[in-house]
């Protein structure tokens, strides 16, 4: 029988296990639309694409699934971009559709058309534009699996409105034959006997976790690996929740606003086991001074990080769940009682700490969140203060329970993605910590929030400015806070203007109380928290500095 | 240094925006690049020359293979090769300096495929050395437009760059 092109995309999508779409039609999806409307896969309307995308990909996070999103052509389109170089930086699996103009309007500067498969060359893994009906099939089969294998990442496809108003033949064929992508999944032998050497020579060894962890769901034999060395754990920001952070050998997070036991350790290390890293310069600070006594063990899925920032003795290129399982059955077990006496001294020397004296800090709204929630909450936050603070103050213990845009660091990011981590995992409680100038980015999608019910709790440590960029300003330009006080809407009655139960809680009220109010709401809430208003994150390493010259 | 890779890519839109908006973003410099359809309709071989130190190679190599339409990629620097580029020249001639026009291209065994009243045009195939030998030698005369094709290449003997590998054959 002979299908619509959008009649076979719904099907292939439901042939692939999708029950959950995020998107916002428009002119050159009107017949994806309309064969969405004979669908079982549920459908979340979004209030802008940005949104859209970045729900998608927070549904991706929270549940390791590919996450879905709609647009139509041209401002559709762009309005993804954000979204998908966001997915692109953090390696998130999610498969964009966008809708194009028909194909005879093609290249005429037609109205609403965009050459959205160029725009987003850069930021996406691969793009696809299909001319014919009888292709949509394998190529959506295509993006999926280019999506969530190898390095995740996300793709996108593009059907002009003819193609998928005409007919075809549906065929569903799981088999990907791509010449080109052929994702190297174990590592040569001689390259592991030689990691096993290193690590069983170490003294001072130190094993730093990544986003790529959470991504091959290693997180099992990691444990495993850093218990059987007894190798003290960094992680970065992407890192954080694949390895208990309660677990004894953790030292919390490596770079610019990591603690200092995680610093110090690791320019102390004479042995760096890098596991689904990058190297990202808000790591490493400056990159010569880095590790400066470690030989660098690299495990990675992506050929093309080893070495790119950093120079590395040994590279495992492969899963790193293939590669981990390898170097378990080849190393020794040990404990380098010195090394971990002194990793001990700098945990007792360098807790994280604050002024608790004065105002109603931010960093005990996130500790009080994770008393309350036991730390199994769901954490997204959005980018800056209140993102480091929540990385910082609240311990992830499981994978997947901190969600954040690391790489491309987007504002906006906070309230969408909690959309779509609530969706993905409607079992777990979800909570977005926000700033005033995060909320702001995304606020429409309180409408999202309010006419699904979806019961995350928004949690804004509102100190009425950019507080990041503030603190910089405060520290490297002479207090002149140029642009960075922000004037807010009332928050509370802007919750109310959605329908969404909304508080202020000020120093002067009782925050556990209040907060634990908020967290036993059954339904939606918005939290207006005014904190100190100049509040610093610390430690830091100022920009391009060496990550054991730390301020704070 | 310069660096020849050979690079098999599938024969689809968009790829050469693929590879050349690749070299852009991160910041390589492209030399030149020349691409055209193989043996095998369905892929394209491209030949890129880059500046770069052993670190940016190593980057451009594992970049472009991160590329799902790029099949191979192979840096054939150190490798035995032969390569061409072609060149078409237009240079100034008139009755007086037209003779000299004409030894030169005889040494260089490069033909002359066009004539105007005051012009010639040549047309001269052969490694970069020979090609820019050429060039100079004509400049004396006042060239009036130039355009190079790039460099093309292929490994010596019986030895391949295609889908199969570097290899003998027997």
């Amino acid at each position: 029988m002979e299908l619509t092109g959008a009649q076979i995309l719904i099907k292939v999508l439901e042939d692939l296990g999708v029950d959950t779409v995020f998107g916002y039609p428009g002119g050159a999806v009107l017949p994806i639309y309309d064969a969405l409307y004979d669908s079982k896969i549920t459908h979340y309307l979004t209030r802008h694409e940005q949104g859209a995308a970045h729900a998608a990909d927070g549904y991706a996070r929270a549940s390791g699934r590919v996450g879905v999103c709609f647009a139509t052509s041209g401002p559709g389109a762009t309005n993804l971009v954000t979204g998908l170089a966001t997915a692109y930086m953090d390696s998130v699996p999610v498969v964009a559709i966008t809708g194009q103009v028909a194909t005879f309007l093609l290249g005429r500067d037609s109205f609403q058309e965009a050459d959205i498969t160029g725009i987003t060359m850069p930021i996406t893994k691969h793009n696809y534009l299909v001319k014919d009906p009888g292709e949509i099939a394998q190529t959506v089969v295509e993006a999926f699996y280019i999506a969530r294998t190898g390095r995740p990442g996300p793709v996108l496809i593009d059907i002009p409105k003819d193609v998928s108003a005409a007919k075809a033949h549906y065929k569903f064929l799981e088999k990907v034959e791509l010449p080109g992508y052929k994702p190297v999944l174990t590592p040569r032998e001689e390259e592991i006997k030689k990691a096993a050497a290193l690590i069983n020579d170490s003294e001072r060894p130190v094993v730093f976790t990544g986003g790529g962890v959470i991504n091959a769901g290693a997180e099992q034999l990691l444990l495993q690996l850093a218990e059987k060395i007894n190798a003290p754990v960094v992680a970065s920001l992407m890192g954080l929740g694949g390895f208990p952070g309660n677990h004894p050998l953790f030292l919390g997070m490596l770079g610019m606003h990591g603690t200092k036991p995680a610093n110090y350790a690791v320019s102390e290390c004479d042995l760096l086991l890098a596991v689904g890293v990058r190297f990202d310069d808000r790591v490493t600070g400056d990159v010569k001074s880095f590790a400066p006594k470690a030989k660098i063990i690299h495990l990675d899925i992506d050929p093309a990080e080893i070495n790119k920032n950093v120079r590395v003795e040994v590279p495992l290129v492969g899963d790193v769940k293939n590669s981990l399982q390898l170097l378990l059955g080849m190393i020794e077990e040990k404990k380098p009682e010195k090394w971990l006496e002194f990793v001990d001294e700098l945990k007792e020397k360098y807790p994280l700490t604050y002024n608790q004296e004065c105002g109603l800090k931010p960093q005990k709204v996130i500790e009080i969140l994770y008393q309350q929630t036991g730390g199994e909450a769901i954490i997204v936050t959005d980018v800056g203060q209140n993102q480091m603070w929540a990385a910082q103050y609240y311990k992830f213990n499981t994978p997947r329970s901190f969600i954040s845009s690391g790489g491309l660091g987007t504002m906006g990011f906070g309230l969408p993605a909690g959309i779509g981590a609530q969706v993905a995992r409607p079992d777990r409680q979800v909570v977005v910590v926000t700033g005033d100038g995060g909320i702001q980015m995304n606020s429409q999608e309180l409408m999202t929030v309010a006419a699904y019910n979806i019961p995350i709790k928004v949690i804004i440590l509102n100190n009425g400015y950019l507080g990041m960029v503030r603190q910089w300003q405060e520290l490297f330009h002479q207090r002149r806070y140029s642009h960075t006080e922000l004037v807010n809407p009332e928050f509370v009655k802007l919750a109310e203007a959605y329908g969404i139960f909304g508080v202020r809680i000020k120093k002067e009220d009782n925050l556990e109380e209040k907060l634990w109010e908020v967290l036993k709401h059954p339904g939606p809430v918005v939290a207006d928290i005014w904190v100190d208003r100049e509040e610093n994150v610390f430690p830091m390493v100022p920009p391009g500095g060496a990550i054991n010259k730390m301020l704070g | 240094m310069r660096h020849t890779l050979a690079v098999l890519v599938e024969n689809n839109p968009g790829v050469l925006a693929r590879v050349a908006g690749l070299f852009s973003r991160r910041g390589y410099n492209i030399d030149s690049l020349a691409v055209g359809r193989t043996e095998n309709p369905d892929i394209s071989r491209m030949t890129i020359v880059v500046e770069g130190d052993d670190r940016v190679l190593e980057q451009v190599v594992k970049q472009l293979r991160k590329l799902v339409d790029v099949i191979k990629v192979q840096d054939i620097t150190s490798e035995q090769y032969v390569s061409r580029e072609l060149l078409l020249l237009k240079v100034n001639a008139d009755s007086e300096t037209r003779g000299e026009i004409m030894q030169i291209v005889e040494i260089f065994r490069a033909r002359i495929v066009d004539i105007g009243p005051k012009s010639l045009t040549i047309e001269a195939t052969g490694d970069e050395e020979k090609i820019e030998a050429i060039e100079n030698a004509l400049r004396p005369f006042g060239i009036k437009e130039l355009v190079r094709t790039g460099k093309i290449a292929l490994l010596r003997g019986s030895r391949t760059s295609n889908i199969n590998g570097t290899k003998e054959e027997e």
